[in-house]
């Protein structure tokens, strides 16, 4: 098992290096010069300033020389300052990832408690209306246009029924800790990004049940004159639940991507929103800093994944 | 005698299906569509959608009388109405036709989706095989750049993209087709491990057929069927992104329309008409759900081995 883990986090490192790759090319090579945005409506600069800040930055080093040296700086997260705030840009973003980590774990519950017991019963009850209409909302539930969504429940529970808040954390001068109050207002945003998750989930346990159902050990829990819900939940829903644990490194990279799109929707104040903000301003230091998080964090999940499925399946390990 | 009664003998279930003409996998396919009612019904509004969209201009010429462009700026907001037949779907804050520029906006949204999901086919299958056929070093650097285009979500990427290098309409797709390949390669590249090692794969080779020949005359062959099946996932999967996109400001921009950039100003007009905020977003679901359901029913039709379950 060390060796595996030790193997797999050896794995990472040439993917970590692929992404600041990408992260640095798509930033470094874009049309435009950094340094105009960066002196942008300051009246009094010279070329000569223009020439001197391009140095202090390192701009005027041939790309690959700049790549080395952003690599070494962002291995201590330095990502520099951002080019709008004039903060630190890796500093800027950590404040960020509260709010967004509170709507994906959020969403992620709602995924697991709603998409899981949908598809058992979907396949408890195959063939019949229930059946039918989860199958149905299992496909529905993927082609739904997140933020379209995100718009109609706000037209619909905050315009019309004026039930939840449509924009925000917490309402505007009530205490932080006002958990009633911060419920309302995730609510909504949770619910559309755990969408996919939860027709996802629902359609992976319908088929695994169902698998499972099939197997001899069931039938011999049978058998053996067990009660239908031991059989169920104690000796199949084990075993079909294993293929939750493999989803689960997509299903993160959905909440990160859904996140930006949803975040924005709802004017949540998080990740996504600060790298879309960030983009459109060419905020590049904290563009580059959101991109190298997100990643990194995809990574970490992806092999917490792999190991938490050598766990679960130690025929995993030989392979 | 003892013919005489072999003879009169009815066929069995499974003998009838033996006797019966054989029919090739396509037309066995095939067969099996038509059966399929749901994905008839979808392929059929699909196809809808698309010639309404490809036919944009003639309606919105001869049934609408309205230009993509015309604005009434003392008929803004209009509820949807039958009279006149241009405010079918309600009219928008500058009083133009949310009906024709619906249709105008189908051809570019699915026009996107289908062009990026050629490239992405095209990429995606030739890297695969490649990687698949040859193995070691390539499939080596094959799997590195997999691995990380993947744990990078596609929609940041896209988004940083488009917001940094504003391309254009047809850049955009392209890079869209460039970006989605990942799924579709890492499947061909499984299958391919598999075939390669098949007795028609080594015939070929011992017969002295190029690679080249080998991996798109023998391989491919065996695995288009499934090919098409992630290609109608794919087409849904692009457009939805699209629209997010568009919707965000960074995709396809105004003037030229798309699903998405119509919904770009909802969030400032929805409190005065929803309409507008209902109507491109039920396409794009209904295009999307017609293309997935697609995908589900040609999953069931092409592969053989789930004959015995249904």
């Amino acid at each position: 098992m060390r060796n595996f883990i030790i193997r797999r986090l050896l794995y990472a490192i040439p993917t970590l290096i692929g992404i600041s790759i990408i992260t640095f090319v798509i930033v470094r090579l874009s049309p435009g010069d950094p340094i105009r945005f960066f002196v942008f409506g300051q009246r009094d600069i010279t070329g000569e300033d223009i020439e001197r800040l391009r140095h202090a930055y390192g701009l005027d080093k041939p790309i690959p020389l700049q790549y080395v040296d952003w690599l070494i700086a962002m291995v201590q997260l330095n990502f520099g300052q951002s080019f709008i705030y004039h903060q630190d840009a890796f500093q800027l973003l950590l404040g960020r990832v509260p709010a967004t980590l509170q709507l994906a774990v959020v969403a992620l519950a709602l995924q697991l408690l709603v998409g899981v017991p949908l598809g058992v019963i979907a396949a408890l009850k195959r063939g019949t209306w229930s059946d039918g209409m989860i199958r149905v909302f299992g496909v529905a539930g993927h082609a739904v246009p997140a933020f379209w969504l995100g718009l109609v429940l706000i037209i619909v529970f905050a315009v019309q029924l004026r039930w939840l808040p449509s924009q925000g954390m917490l309402t505007v001068g009530k205490d932080v800790w006002d958990l009633p109050d911060r419920l309302r207002h995730i609510l909504l945003p949770a619910f559309v990004l755990s969408l996919t998750g939860i027709a996802n989930y629902s359609r992976i346990l319908r088929t695994e049940t169902l698998d499972v159902l099939s197997q001899d050990f069931v039938r011999t829990a049978h058998a053996k004159g067990l009660h239908e819900r031991t059989v169920v939940f104690v000796h199949a829903l084990r075993n079909a639940l294993i293929p939750v644990v493999t989803a689960l490194g997509g299903i993160l990279a959905g909440l990160v991507g859904g996140a930006l799109v949803v975040e924005q929707v709802f004017s949540w104040p998080g990740v996504g929103q600060f790298t879309f903000q960030a983009a459109i301003a060419k905020d590049y230091p904290i563009v580059q800093a959101a991109t190298m998080f997100v990643s990194a964090l995809l990574v970490a999940s992806y092999l917490l994944r792999d190991i938490a499925y050598a766990i679960v399946d130690p025929r995993i390990k030989a392979g | 005698m003892a013919t005489n009664t072999a003879t009169i003998r009815v066929p069995t279930a499974a003998e009838a299906i033996l006797l019966r003409p054989p029919r090739s996998l396509w037309s066995n396919a095939w067969y099996k569509l038509r059966h399929d009612r749901l994905t008839m019904i979808a392929f059929g509004i699909l196809l809808l959608l698309a010639l309404l969209s490809a036919a944009a201009d003639l309606f919105a010429q001869n049934v609408f009388n309205y230009t993509f462009e015309k604005q009434d700026l003392l008929n803004t907001y209009q509820k949807p109405t039958f009279d006149p037949p241009a405010y079918l779907l309600g009219s928008d804050e500058i009083g133009r036709s949310q009906v024709v520029r619906l249709l105008y906006g189908g051809r570019v949204s699915l026009a996107v989706g289908f062009v990026a999901a050629l490239v992405n086919l095209t990429v995606g299958v030739t890297i695969g095989l490649t990687a698949g056929y040859f193995r070691g070093r390539i499939d080596d650097l094959f799997t590195w750049f997999v691995t990380t285009l993947n744990s990078i979500p596609t929609i940041f990427l896209l988004l940083i993209f488009a917001a940094i290098w504003e391309p254009g309409p047809v850049t955009l797709t392209i890079v869209i087709g460039l970006l989605f390949w990942t799924g579709i390669s890492l499947y061909v590249r499984g299958q391919t491990f598999a075939l390669r090692e098949r007795e028609f794969v080594v015939a070929a080779k011992t017969i002295g057929a190029k690679p080249t020949r080998i991996m798109f005359k023998h391989i491919l062959p065996n695995i288009l069927p499934l090919i098409f099946v992630l290609a109608a996932i794919d087409i849904g999967a692009i457009i939805l992104t699209e629209s997010a996109l568009s919707y965000l400001g960074l995709g396809i921009l105004p003037p030229t329309p798309s699903w998405g950039n119509l919904l770009t100003n909802a969030t400032s007009y929805f409190v005065r008409a929803w309409w507008l905020v209902v109507s491109p977003g039920v396409l794009i679901f209904l295009t999307v759900l017609c293309l997935y359901l697609i995908g589900d029913g040609l999953r069931d039709a092409l592969d053989p081995r789930l004959k015995a379950e249904k």
